[in-house]
């Protein structure tokens, strides 16, 4: 029987969207349920939303002072006990779920599934290797518990319903560790839509050449309503902070909309990018291996194209 | 205190892979073979802490075939004290290489193991944590800093909603990404110092590791391809094709 246990991902108070796409990838199992765990010290509002995320069967809210900040160390014995008579555990590719899954699967004793790209069996999944350029076929063994991560940009969210799933508190007698503490987060604080969700997203690489000069993508942003991102070498050059890069060690993404500016296009964003709806690349360099993939190319200069871009659009 | 490396060899990041065409795995043969990068970084990591006096051995560890041997000397010149060659030449999962790097902690009682965040081959991004619920220590994953002090570790992480410090008692297990350090150039004359450092040569057998896989890869396919894109002349034409989508 397959029953799938889906880790809740949240922060502040408020559960991310990343939940609801691991949530599509249980319903495409075609499971008997489908229950969502939410580990916090304040579950009861977090728990409401994702009772209303469609397929869901049950909300399980586990709430411990310990869980405020979701450290792997402490969060891992509690869903490894809350996992038996699950035959599944899902969690988002996440920094969270990539953190937090394989800790699960090791006290469970299984291997685990990263990045499930689609589900082809209760038992069989595809995922990308080589920084997706390869997709393996991998079966696990029908006795074992599947444990998962769920590639985000691969799933859509699941839809929220009006009707909501009950929600049960679960009382879990396990001793925590206390070897590891939480200090502090620095987030980055932006009115843009989210990087990982937006279904817009302007990119800047290292051909904007500076932090100052990155204000054209922002602005530029800000004018089609999109997140931004960036590639690894902006990153590295200090034009903008880590949480924006995208590719196959930052954010995998899937927008409808990409537009990579001065990114020339290494293999390790383009998997970053690779389920984009539409690409556009905007390069100087008509070579760069941007423009193999891009649906749309422009050769040109940034800084004259840009604000083109904003009067054409403007008008 | 001791601080022992994962120091796995990949496929270099910059071959383009190719699947075979029978779909049994991807193109190995005559293609460039690296450090895993990750891996650089933690090694470097491990020497830092050590030219600061907060270590003094450094251990790399590597798993793999008999031809292993070249890549743990390149992790000797780099710096390390010495390696640990755990022979096999099987696929090792990552579960079963946390297991086999638990056997490893039992006899060289570390304080401290670094490995990279994720392999650039298989891209499973487990082992560390896997390493770190079954030795029952803390974990400190996607480190961009680093600081040891009284016993305990500092380490801010890159997660996706910005950086996160945690403070975990040691010992303790740390994956590196990638803006933690750069890795320093190996010198010539390291790799001649380097010819006289130790390699234990450990069967993989003989550590009574569980290492049967209930995962099984069953086929390798390429990506699928975008299909080609079209160029535009300028930024009216772009607005132009971006609206005739309705992206705009």
């Amino acid at each position: 029987m397959t029953k799938i246990l889906v880790i809740a991902e949240h922060l502040d108070g408020k559960l991310n969207g990343a939940t609801a796409r691991a949530v599509s990838a249980a319903v495409a199992t075609t499971p008997e349920s489908i229950d969502v765990i939410v580990l916090s010290d304040a579950p009861e509002a977090i728990a409401a939303e994702a009772a209303k995320i469609e397929g869901v069967s049950k909300v399980l809210t586990v709430a411990r002072a310990e869980n405020a900040h979701g450290l792997a160390a402490v969060l891992a014995p509690q869903i490894a006990k809350a996992a038996a008579g699950y035959s599944h555990v899902f969690a988002p590719s996440t920094t969270f779920g990539k953190d937090l899954a394989p800790r699960v699967a090791a006290l469970l004793g299984v291997s685990q599934v990263s990045d499930v790209m689609s589900v082809e069996g209760s038992h069989t999944f595809k995922r990308p290797i080589y920084a997706g350029n390869a997709i393996v076929t991998v079966e696990v063994d029908a006795a074992s518990t599947v444990v998962a991560t769920i590639r985000t940009a691969s799933w859509p969210a699941a839809a929220s319903t009006n009707s909501s799933a009950s929600v049960e508190a679960l009382t879990l007698d396990v001793t925590l560790p206390s070897h590891t503490r939480f200090v502090d987060l620095q987030q980055g604080k932006s009115d843009r839509p989210d990087l990982q969700g937006a279904a817009k997203v302007v990119s800047g690489g290292r051909g904007v050449g500076s932090k100052e000069n990155f204000e054209i993508i922002y602005k530029f942003a800000d004018k089609i309503g999109a997140g931004v991102g960036a590639s690894r070498a902006a990153v590295d050059a200090g034009y903008c902070p880590n949480e924006m890069q995208v590719g196959q060690t930052g954010k995998i993404i899937a927008p409808e909309l990409y537009m990579a500016i001065g990114i020339s296009g290494a293999i390790q964003h383009l998997t970053g990018i690779k389920d984009a709806g539409t690409i556009v690349a905007i390069n100087k360099d008509g070579e760069a291996p941007i423009f193999e993939i891009a649906d749309i190319g422009l050769v040109g200069d940034l800084f004259k194209i840009l604000p083109e871009l904003e009067a054409a659009i403007g008008q | 205190m001791k601080i022992l490396v994962g120091y796995k060899r990949v496929v270099d990041y910059n071959v383009r892979i190719q699947v075979k065409p029978d779909g049994s795995g991807v193109v190995t043969d005559g293609v460039k073979l690296s450090a895993n990068p990750f891996d650089d970084i933690a090694l470097e990591e491990a020497l830092r802490l050590r030219e600061k006096g907060l270590a003094e051995e450094v251990v790399i560890v590597g798993i793999g075939p008999a031809d292993l041997t070249a890549h743990l000397r390149n992790g000797l010149a780099m710096g390390a004290n010495r390696a640990i060659h755990v022979q096999t030449t099987d696929a090792v999962s990552p579960l079963a290489a946390a297991r086999t790097f638990l056997k490893l902690i039992e006899k060289e009682q570390p304080s401290l193991v670094i490995l990279g965040k994720q392999a650039i081959d298989d891209d499973a991004n487990q082992t560390g944590q896997m390493l770190a619920a079954l030795w029952d220590r803390p974990q400190a994953t996607f480190a961009s800093k680093v600081e040891i002090a009284g016993g305990k570790v500092t380490v801010t992480r890159e997660v996706d909603a910005g950086l996160e410090t945690i403070e975990a008692e040691l010992p303790a297990v740390i994956t590196t990404d990638l803006r933690l350090n750069e890795p320093r150039f190996i010198k010539l004359p390291d790799i001649m110092k380097a010819k006289s450092k130790p390699i234990d040569v450990i069967e993989l057998g003989s550590l009574g590791v569980e290492v049967a896989d209930h995962i099984k890869t069953t086929h390798y396919a390429a990506p699928p391809k975008r299909s080609k894109g079209v160029m535009v002349k300028d930024a009216a034409e772009l607005v132009a094709a971006l609206k005739q989508k309705g992206l705009l």
